[in-house]
This record gives C-alpha cells, structure tokens and sequence, in this order.
C-alpha cells in the first residue's frame, strides 16, 4: 500500500499560551514552539502500522516554507521513507481550497492507494482532507478511528458523537481524515531524527506541480482572516484571589454551598 | 442574494436542536432570505419532520429514497450536487456529519467554504463577514467569505439561538424525483455503540473532571483522591482518553458522554466547544487552570489560576480535615 499523509507545522497550544500581537491582526508569534500538528501525528503512525502489516511505503507531504522540512523531516524519523515539501511563494495566505489545490496537484505527481490527513488543524476547520477527496473524486471517510485493511477497499469506523462508532467500507483509492486517540504514536528521540537528517527531501514549487498561481494562495482565497480578536465573553468566571490556604477555604465554603461535598 | 438552504439532521420523527438555529444563522445571514429546509431519509419518519419543518422554513425539499435511510455523507453530497442551484448559500451543522459532508460539498458545487461559524456580521456586496475561532478557542477571528458563487457553511452547534417564532407557513415540495444517481463507493455498514465503563458519569452529581494540564498518567491519583474526599467521581477530557488513560466511558464531550453534574470541577481543561457540548444542566462549574488565557474561564462560575498539580492536593487535605 503506497500511502500519503499530508501533515501541518502548527504552533503547539500545549506548549504556548495563544496571545494577540500589539497590534493586535496576528497572533503574537515571538517565542511560539511550533510542532506538527497533533492530528496529522496520529495519522503518520498510522500510516506507519498499515504499511508495518501489508507491505508499501509512507511518504510524509507539507506545503508550507523551509520550516516546514523540519516537520516532515521528524515525520520521517517515525518511519516515513519519504518526504516533499511543497513550498512556493505564491503558497502563501492559501485558504482551504488552495491546500487542497496545491496537494491534489503532488497526489497526481505520484501514485498512491490511500491518502492521509489530520482530521483538523489549528484553524480548526477540518476542510482540507475532504476537498482533496472531492477534487480527486476519491471516496472520502472523516473522523476515522480505526482501519482495517481489505482487498481493494478499507473498511473504516468513523468516530461520531456520544462515543459511538460509524462503520464503513470505503474503495481504495481513498482519502481518510483522522482523529486522535487511533493509535499511540511512537516517540521520536534525537536518534531517531539523526538517522533521517541527512535524507534528501524534495521541494516542489508551483511551476513544479503545474499549477496556475491564481488558483492558489491569495490570488485564489475566497475565504481570509482579516483580524484575530478577543471577544468580549461578559464577565467570565469570578476569580479566587488570595493565598492558597484562602483560596481553598473559599472554595471548600462553595463547593459546601453548592452541593459538592458529600 | 442567492437563495439559502439548510441541511436538516433528525433522530426517531424528531428534528435535531440545530434545526431552529440554523434557521436563525439564515436570518442573520439575510433576514429577507427565502430558506430552504432539506430533508433527507426514507419511510414515514420523514414526513413528520417536513411538516415541523415548515413551520420554521419557507420551503422544505423532501429526498425520500432507500439510499436515504441512513445520512451517509457520500451519498446525501450526491444528492445536494445533483440539486442545489450553483450559487446556493448551504447551511449544516458543524459537527461530525458535517464535517464529513461539507468540504468536500463545496468543492463539488465550487462555493466557498467557512466552516465552524460561531458569527455572522453582515455582508458588503457579495463578500460576507463571519466570525470563526482558531486555537481551541484561545482566539476569534474576523473572516471574509466571497460568496459570489455561492457558499457552503457549517455553523457551531449551540452557537445561535434558535429561531423559535415558527410563523414561516412554508410547503413541503416532494423533490424525490429529482435525486438523480446516488452511487457512491463508500458503504455504511452499521453504527457500534460506547462501551459502558465501570462509572455511569452521566449520573454522577459531583464530577471531578481532568485534562491536559494532569501532565502524567501518575498524577490522576490527585484527581482520585481529590474526588473519593468529595465523593465525587472522576471524569476527563479528550487528550486523556486519547492518551489512554482513563476509559473512554469517562470523557465529557461531545464526542463521549453528556453530563449534568450540579457542580462540576474542571481541572486542567482548556474548555474546548466539544467538551463544553458534553455538559448540560447549567452545574456549578469551578475552573482550576494555570492558563488564564484558557476559555474555560469564561463559562465557569468560579475560576481558580494555579496549577492543579499543586493546588488537588492541597484541596483534598482540606476536606479530608473536615
């Protein structure tokens, strides 16, 4: 199974408190750590299982700039044989539907049964699996938690609410979104990252893959961010102040207050 | 402006709540719009949520075919491709049918696509202003929608009120003949449902509730012990599920369990939308989190900044005191 996982450099919320910028259109991006997105992990190890059982090869796939090779290249380490980056300045400001413009044109490069993606990023729109899907005219499957292998087709179960499981069968070739908590991805150690730091990664520009620049990045963007903002939410939680022990002691009197000792 | 439909999702004859907010989103989008509801599915149910349906919009576009009887994504965005003018304004719900469906959609019907929209403010020509969150939440941001050749948009479940006024008077149109080929090359097979854990947390009074900021598997033992002093149980967020550290049978959310405590303890939850759709019942909720920043501050009662590796303790001395 040749399989392909589009994954994204995002800044880690774990690691970051997200704050505005002075000037308040960006997110203040001085000191952020930044890492690939926790999603698109999930779907690397994945990728890595399916092809440890039946055979194939796992290439790594990002658009975005230099920084981006970094991502895949700890994306490799995992497992992956191959990487590609996809960087161009007519990239930038990209939407959704440009992403997805920008790796239908790599998938069409290359030859692959089964295609892979985070079911969402920091923008948390979860979009760009399925429109590469509908562009290919691949069947597409979002949310998946688990995949087990069959002939010529996957069949899948999709996680959807109350904790319950949608099962499908889904024809290869196909695009599959995926959701965390598949699997238990694999620690990468410096070792591991070693190993790969010398492999060669492709990069791949717009006149490379053959696509028309007003297609993609800002020219093709229908939809923008104009501003990031911090909505006025009323007045939120009332805040214990005060030592611990005066906090506690506060909150021990509520929580009595409330019904929440017994 | 184009003409806007709305997406219609029911369970057992009865539409989901998210009908009547969807309604609502369509006003705010334009309040002289002539809505749409669509209705797909197959047998009597179906006609039961037409007519509630009319009720809220001024058409309703019923799809009943035996390709229907079970919303796959696949097939109902065949459906939609085959029958939405092409410069529609599409409406559904953001959630994970949704997601399923709609990207995917507006590539088919080559809209725009603004998903997970929690405000809509206005529109100038045919560039539409909304309001989506990035970052679990952490941030909103103004975005800019060219609808010209129509949109497809997902709404944040909850996000609206819902249009309760009922005075459309709308008709039903039976458009099942007009579906058109439904072939497609994913198949449902069959829902599995949660497994049940050893603690029903939907019936629980008093949860004690951790996420990410527990750091360690070692460290739940604080939330245990924090819990078994307020006879309490213990439930959690997402990352520690995912993580496997608790039984998925524990997770508050949307997608695991809805709760309604009367007093909840949010410890180390950022307060993502979908583990705040997993708690009903308006609880008292007390936040616990070194992030200040975290939007579970703003829906909790009562906020405590600390990190809770050292506050649980010091908590749970105190009332074992008593």
């Amino acid at each position: 199974m040749e399989i392909l996982v589009c994954v994204k450099r995002v800044p880690d919320t774990s690691e970051n408190e997200i704050e505005l910028n002075s000037a308040g259109n960006d997110i203040d991006r001085d000191d952020l750590v930044y890492s690939v997105n926790e999603w698109d992990n999930y779907a690397v190890e994945e990728a890595i299982q399916i092809v440890d059982r039946v055979g194939g090869s796992v290439t790594v796939v990002s658009v975005g700039d230099d920084e981006a090779e970094e991502v895949v290249r700890r994306e490799m380490a995992m497992g992956a044989e191959k990487g590609l980056l996809l960087s161009d300045d007519a990239f930038e400001n990209s939407d959704g539907r440009g992403i997805a413009t920008i790796l239908k044109a790599a998938v069409e490069k290359g030859s692959y049964d089964l295609i892979m993606s985070g079911a969402q990023a920091d923008a948390g729109a979860g979009q760009v699996g399925g429109m590469l899907a509908a562009m290919l005219d691949y069947p597409y499957a979002s949310l998946v938690n688990t995949i087990e292998v069959q002939d010529g087709k996957l069949t899948v179960g999709r996680e959807i609410e109350g904790g319950n499981q949608e099962m499908n069968e889904i024809d290869l070739p196909c695009v599959l979104s995926i959701q965390t908590g598949i699997n238990e991805p694999r620690y990468v150690g410096i070792r591991g990252i070693r190993k790969v730091a010398s492999v060669e990664i492709p990069t791949l520009g717009a006149a490379d893959l053959g696509l028309d620049a007003a297609l993609v990045g800002d020219a093709g963007a229908r939809v923008k961010r104009i501003d990031y903002f911090v909505p006025d939410m009323g007045e939120g939680a009332e805040m214990l102040e005060g030592s611990t022990e005066e906090i506690v002691e506060k909150l021990v009197e509520l929580l009595k207050a409330k019904g929440g000792l017994k | 402006m184009s003409r806007i439909f709305a997406y219609i999702t029911y369970k057992d004859q009865v539409a989901d709540d998210a009908a009547l907010e969807l309604a609502a989103a369509a006003k705010l989008i334009d309040a002289d719009a002539q809505v749409t509801a669509i209705v797909t599915g197959s047998g009597p149910d179906l006609d039961a949520v037409c007519t509630a349906m009319a009720q809220s919009y001024n058409e309703v576009w019923k799809f009943d075919n035996e390709a229907l009887a079970y919303p796959n994504a696949e097939v109902i965005r065949k459906l939609l491709v085959n029958t939405l003018p092409p410069d529609a304004i599409f409406l559904m719900v953001h959630d994970t049918f949704g997601m399923d469906l709609a990207p995917g959609l507006s590539i088919k019907l080559d809209s725009a696509f603004a998903s997970d929209v929690v405000g809509f403010e206005g529109a100038h020509g045919s560039v539409l202003n909304i309001v989506r969150q990035e970052y679990g939440g952490m941030v909103s941001a103004h975005v800019t929608c060219d609808i010209s050749g129509g949109a497809v948009i997902t709404v944040r479940p909850g996000g609206f009120a819902a249009d309760e006024s009922k005075a459309a008077a709308g008709r039903v149109v039976d458009k099942s003949g007009d579906a058109g080929d439904l072939s497609v090359k994913r198949r449902f097979l069959e829902i599995v449902a949660a497994e049940v854990g050893d603690v029903d947390i939907t019936k629980s009074e008093v949860l004690v509730s951790i996420g990410r900021g527990i750091e360690d598997e070692d460290n739940i033992e604080m939330a245990q012990e924090l819990a078994e002093a307020m006879g309490a149980d213990v439930s959690c967020s997402r990352p520690i599920v995912d993580s496997k550290w608790m039984e998925k049978s524990r997770q508050v959310g949307t997608s695991g369990q809805t709760v309604k405590p009367k007093v909840y303890l949010a410890c180390g939850i950022s307060g993502s939308f979908q583990h705040l759709g997993g708690l009903k019942g308006n609880p008292f909720i007390v936040a616990i989190n070194k992030n200040i920043k975290a939007p579970i501050f703003q829906v909790a009662d009562v906020g405590i900044e600390a990190d809770i590796l050292d506050f649980l303790p010091e908590l749970t001395e105190k009332i074992e005191e008593m």
